[in-house]
C-alpha cells in the first residue's frame, strides 16, 4: 500500500544553536523506518517524469522499490549504475528544481523526499557494504581527466567501470575539487568524498596530485603521452569582485579563499597551520549556494553577526531552498534588495603604526527595488534613491561568482572559448572544437552545480566510449 | 613524495635546497614560482624558482625561516620527503631582446633574481647586477651572481660589506653616470621595490617587479593573491608574479601583506618552543 500522506518525511537536523557553533554535519539522515515510510510514498509511475530531471538520469522508481522491499544494497546498485557519487548527490543536489520538481506527488503535497532516499542508500552502503568494487577486466585504453571535482570523477568513474585506463590530474594536493575545498564539513562530510574518491582507485582510476594542467603538463604533452582523449574538468576559475572602492582591504575575501582556507587547508580546526580571520560582524555579499556556505562557516568560526547581502529578493535567491532554511535557522540574517557600494576601512592618521590601519570597519549599501523583467523574465534590481546606509561589519566576503580559469585556454592551441572564457563545447557529446578533447563542469558552464558537472562528465564519457570504441 | 636531494644552509635565515620533482624540473624558468607543503597538516608555501637541474630532475629552492611553515621546512634534512610539491606556477621572465639590465635583488630576494640574472647573462644580455643585504653575516650567492654579472655592486644597511646604505644609491649613480639601461628587474622586500621604482622612473627606465603576496593554491582559484595593477585587480598567481612596477600599487601590498601578523608571530612562538624542547 502506498503511503498517501502529502508531507514529506522531514530530515532530521543537528538543533540550530548547537550546530552554529561546530562543524558537524547538520542533516543526520533518515533511519530506516523513516526510509521506508518515505519510500511508500512512491507510486512507481509508469512514466516516471523524476528520472527526466535528474541529470544524470537515475532509475529513481527502481531505487525507491528496492528500498520499499528493504533491499538497501540492491538499490544502491540501481544508483550506481548512473552515478559514481550518490553519498555526495544526496547531500547537495538541488533536488527541489530537479527529479523532486517532477514528482507526481508534488501536484497534490510535497514531492517524494528523492534526494534524503538517495543519501539514505548511499550511507546504508557505506556503513554496511565495505567490499571494494571489481576492477573491471581492462580495455586497453588510456584517458586523462583533468580535474577531480565533480565531473572528472563522475567521467573517470564511468570509463573506468568500461575497462579504460584512467588518469586523473589534480591540481591541488588533495583530491576531490569544490566538494574538498569548496563545500563544507558541515554541509558534505570529507570523510564521504574521500570514501567516494577510494571506491574510484579501487576501480583503478589513477589519482595524480600535485599537476596543474596548462602548467606542469599541457594537454598536448598528454596526447604525446598516449593518451587517446583528454576530458577537461578544470572547475571555476578566478573569483569576481565587485569591483567597487576598498575590495583591496584587509578583512575582504573571495568566497573560495575564505572556504579554501576552512575547507581544504582545516583553519576551522584549532592548531590549523593555515589563518583565517575570527571576524565578529560578517557580511556575505551574493545569494548563491557558495555565500551560504561562507556565510555559516563564518557563523561556526565564532561571529556574532552574520548577513547575507544580495540585491534581489528571496524570490530570485539562487541557493538551495534547504541551505536558506538551514541558514536563516541558524540566525543569519539576509539583507535582501540591498547592494554594497563601498568597504570602509579603519585609518587612524595619528598612528601610521595603528595594526588595526588598512581593515575593514563597515560597508556602506544602498537598497534596491525590483524593476521590470528583462528578455530572460529576471527583474533587475534597481537603486531606491537616498538609500545609503552602513552596515556595521569587520568582514566582507565576496560571492559573486568566478571567471573561468585561463591557464589551459592560453596553452592548448585551438580550444574555443566563449567571450565570457568558458570553453565552447557541444552539448550532446561534450566535445570541444579540438579533436579528442572534452570539457565539462564550471569550466563550461561557469559556477553552476554539483549534479549539472556530473551530468557533463556522464556525456563526455559515453562520448569517448563511442569515439574510441565506436 | 618528493625527496630533498640537497640541503645547504646559507646564512642564519636562509635555507637552499634541491627537490627532487622531475615533471616541475622539465619546465621550470626563471621567474615561475612552486608550491609546497612541508608536511600533510601544512600551509600551501609559495616559493619562487631559485634554480633548476632538468637533467638531474631536481628543482632548487631557496627561503628563509621567517614564519612556523619555513622553519618546519628548515628543519628537514637530506633525504626526508615533502608531501606536496606543485608546479612551475606563474609566468616566466621575459628576457626578450634586452641588451642591457640592471638586476637589483634585496636579502632573500637575491636568490630569485639570481636565475634572472643568469638567463639574462647566458642569452648575451650585459648585465649589472646590485644586491643589498643588512650586513655582511646574510650576504648569500655573491661567488654566483659574480659569474653571470658584467659588472656586481654589493650592499650592506651598516657598511659591513661592500657599500654602505640602500641598493637605490648605487642604481641611481649607475644611471647617472650614463649607464643606459633597456630595464630595470627588482627583486626583494615590498618596500626596496617601491623605492627602486621610486629611483628608476625620473629616468623613463621600464621597471619589473616580482610580487609575493599571500598565495593559497597558487592556480587561480582563491584570489587571495589579489593585487591592484595600473588600477586594475589582478592576480599574482596566474597573471604575475611579475609586473610593471609603475603599475603596481606598494602602499596596498604592504598594507595587505600584514593581514595575518598576529597570528604569524603566534605560530611563530609554538614552533620556536617545539624545537627548543627537543
Amino acid at each position: 500500500m502506498a503511503n498517501m500522506k502529502n508531507t514529506k518525511n522531514p530530515m532530521p537536523t543537528l538543533d540550530a544553536k548547537l550546530r552554529a557553533s561546530c562543524f558537524d554535519e547538520v542533516a543526520t539522515g533518515y533511519d530506516e523506518a523513516t526510509a521506508l515510510d518515505e519510500a511508500a510514498r512512491c507510486l512507481n509511475c509508469k512514466k516516471p517524469l523524476c528520472v527526466d530531471g535528474c541529470p544524470v538520469k537515475i532509475h529513481i522508481p527502481e531505487f525507491i522499490s528496492k528500498v520499499k522491499e528493504g533491499d538497501f544494497e540492491g538499490a544502491y546498485q540501481i544508483i550506481n549504475q548512473s552515478s559514481s557519487l550518490p553519498a555526495v548527490c544526496g547531500r547537495v543536489c538541488p533536488q527541489e528544481t530537479q527529479c523532486e520538481s517532477k514528482c507526481i506527488r508534488g501536484i497534490k503535497g510535497e514531492p517524494v523526499g528523492i534526494g534524503r532516499l538517495e543519501r539514505f542508500v548511499a550511507d546504508w552502503h557505506n556503513t554496511y557494504c565495505a567490499e571494494a568494487p571489481v576492477k573491471p577486466e581492462a580495455n586497453g585504453h588510456k584517458v586523462a581527466v583533468v580535474g577531480s571535482g565533480p565531473s572528472g570523477l563522475t567521467c573517470a568513474g564511468d570509463l573506468a567501470k568500461l575497462g579504460y585506463s584512467v588518469t586523473v590530474f589534480e591540481a591541488l594536493h588533495t583530491a576531490g575539487g569544490v566538494l574538498v575545498y569548496g563545500i563544507p564539513e558541515f554541509r558534505l562530510p570529507k570523510a564521504i568524498v574521500a570514501k567516494e574518491v577510494e571506491t574510484l582507485r579501487a576501480l583503478g582510476v589513477d589519482i595524480k596530485t600535485n599537476i596543474i594542467i596548462g602548467k606542469t603538463l599541457t594537454i598536448d604533452e598528454l596526447f604525446e603521452e598516449g593518451y587517446e582523449a583528454v576530458f577537461v574538468g578544470s572547475g571555476a576559475g578566478l573569483p569576481r569582485f565587485m569591483g567597487i572602492p576598498g575590495e583591496s582591504l584587509k578583512g575582504v575575501y573571495s568566497a573560495n579563499e575564505f572556504l579554501t582556507r576552512s575547507n581544504l587547508m582545516k583553519a576551522y580546526r584549532d592548531g590549523s597551520a593555515t589563518p583565517i580571520m575570527k571576524a565578529k560582524k560578517v557580511a556575505v555579499v551574493g545569494g548563491g549556494n557558495v555565500a551560504m556556505d561562507a556565510a555559516r562557516t563564518a557563523l561556526r568560526l565564532g561571529a556574532d553577526k552574520v548577513y547575507i547581502v544580495y540585491r534581489r529578493s528571496l524570490d530570485e535567491l539562487p541557493a538551495r531552498r534547504e541551505e536558506v532554511e538551514h541558514a536563516m535557522e541558524e540566525g543569519i540574517e539576509f539583507k535582501l534588495l540591498t547592494n554594497p557600494t563601498k568597504i570602509l576601512g579603519y585609518r587612524n592618521e595619528e598612528d601610521k603604526r595603528d595594526p588595526m590601519n588598512g581593515f575593514v570597519c563597515g560597508m556602506e549599501c544602498v537598497e534596491m527595488e525590483l524593476g521590470e523583467p528583462d528578455e530572460g523574465g529576471r527583474r533587475s534590481p534597481i537603486v531606491k534613491e537616498g538609500s545609503e546606509f552602513v552596515l556595521d561589519v569587520d568582514c566582507v566576503i565576496m560571492s559573486i561568482g568566478t571567471s573561468p580559469n585561463p591557464l589551459i585556454k592560453d596553452t592548448t592551441d585551438g580550444l574555443d572559448v566563449n567571450r565570457r572564457g568558458g570553453i565552447i563545447v557541444e552539448e550532446e557529446t561534450g566535445l570541444t572544437s579540438r579533436d579528442g578533447v572534452y570539457a565539462g563542469g564550471d569550466a563550461v558552464t561557469g559556477a553552476a552545480t554539483v549534479i549539472l558537472a556530473m551530468g557533463a562528465g556522464k556525456t563526455a564519457a559515453k562520448a569517448i566510449h563511442e569515439k574510441i570504441n565506436g | 613524495m618528493y625527496r630533498i636531494v640537497r640541503k645547504k644552509v646559507l646564512n642564519s635565515s636562509v635555507i637552499m635546497m634541491d627537490i627532487e620533482a622531475p615533471y616541475v624540473a622539465r619546465k621550470a624558468q626563471a621567474g615561475q614560482f612552486i608550491i609546497l607543503r612541508a608536511d600533510s597538516e601544512g600551509e600551501r608555501i609559495p616559493l619562487t624558482v631559485a634554480g633548476y637541474d632538468r637533467e638531474e630532475g631536481t628543482v632548487k629552492i631557496i627561503f628563509q625561516t621567517v614564519g612556523a611553515s619555513t622553519m618546519k621546512l628548515g628543519a628537514l634534512s637530506e633525504g626526508d620527503f615533502i608531501p606536496d610539491f606543485a608546479g612551475p606556477l606563474g609566468r616566466a621572465t621575459e628576457t626578450e631582446g634586452l641588451k642591457k639590465v640592471a638586476v637589483v635583488g634585496g636579502g632573500v630576494g637575491c636568490a630569485i633574481a639570481l636565475p634572472v640574472a643568469e638567463k639574462l647573462h647566458s642569452e648575451g644580455c650585459e648585465v649589472h647586477s646590485i644586491i643589498g643585504f643588512r650586513n655582511r653575516d646574510l650576504v648569500i650567492l655573491e661567488d654566483e651572481f659574480r659569474a653571470c654579472s658584467d659588472k656586481l655592486i654589493m650592499v650592506t644597511d651598516d657598511g659591513s660589506y661592500g657599500e654602505k646604505g640602500v641598493v637605490t644609491s648605487p642604481l641611481k649613480a649607475l644611471i647617472d653616470s650614463g649607464e643606459k639601461y633597456d630595464r630595470i628587474i627588482a627583486i626583494g622586500p615590498l618596500v626596496m621595490m617601491k623605492f627602486v621604482v621610486a629611483t628608476a622612473k625620473p629616468y623613463g627606465i621600464p621597471t619589473v617587479v616580482s610580487m609575493n603576496p599571500i598565495m593559497i593554491d597558487g592556480t587561480g582559484m582563491c584570489g587571495g593573491c589579489r593585487l591592484t595593477v595600473g588600477g586594475k585587480t589582478k592576480f599574482a598567481c596566474v597573471d604575475g608574479p611579475e609586473f610593471d612596477g609603475y603599475l603596481v600599487d606598494f602602499d596596498e601590498a604592504m598594507e595587505r601583506s600584514t593581514m595575518y601578523h598576529s597570528h604569524e608571530a603566534a605560530e611563530r612562538e609554538k614552533v620556536c618552543n617545539l624545537f627548543k624542547q627537543n
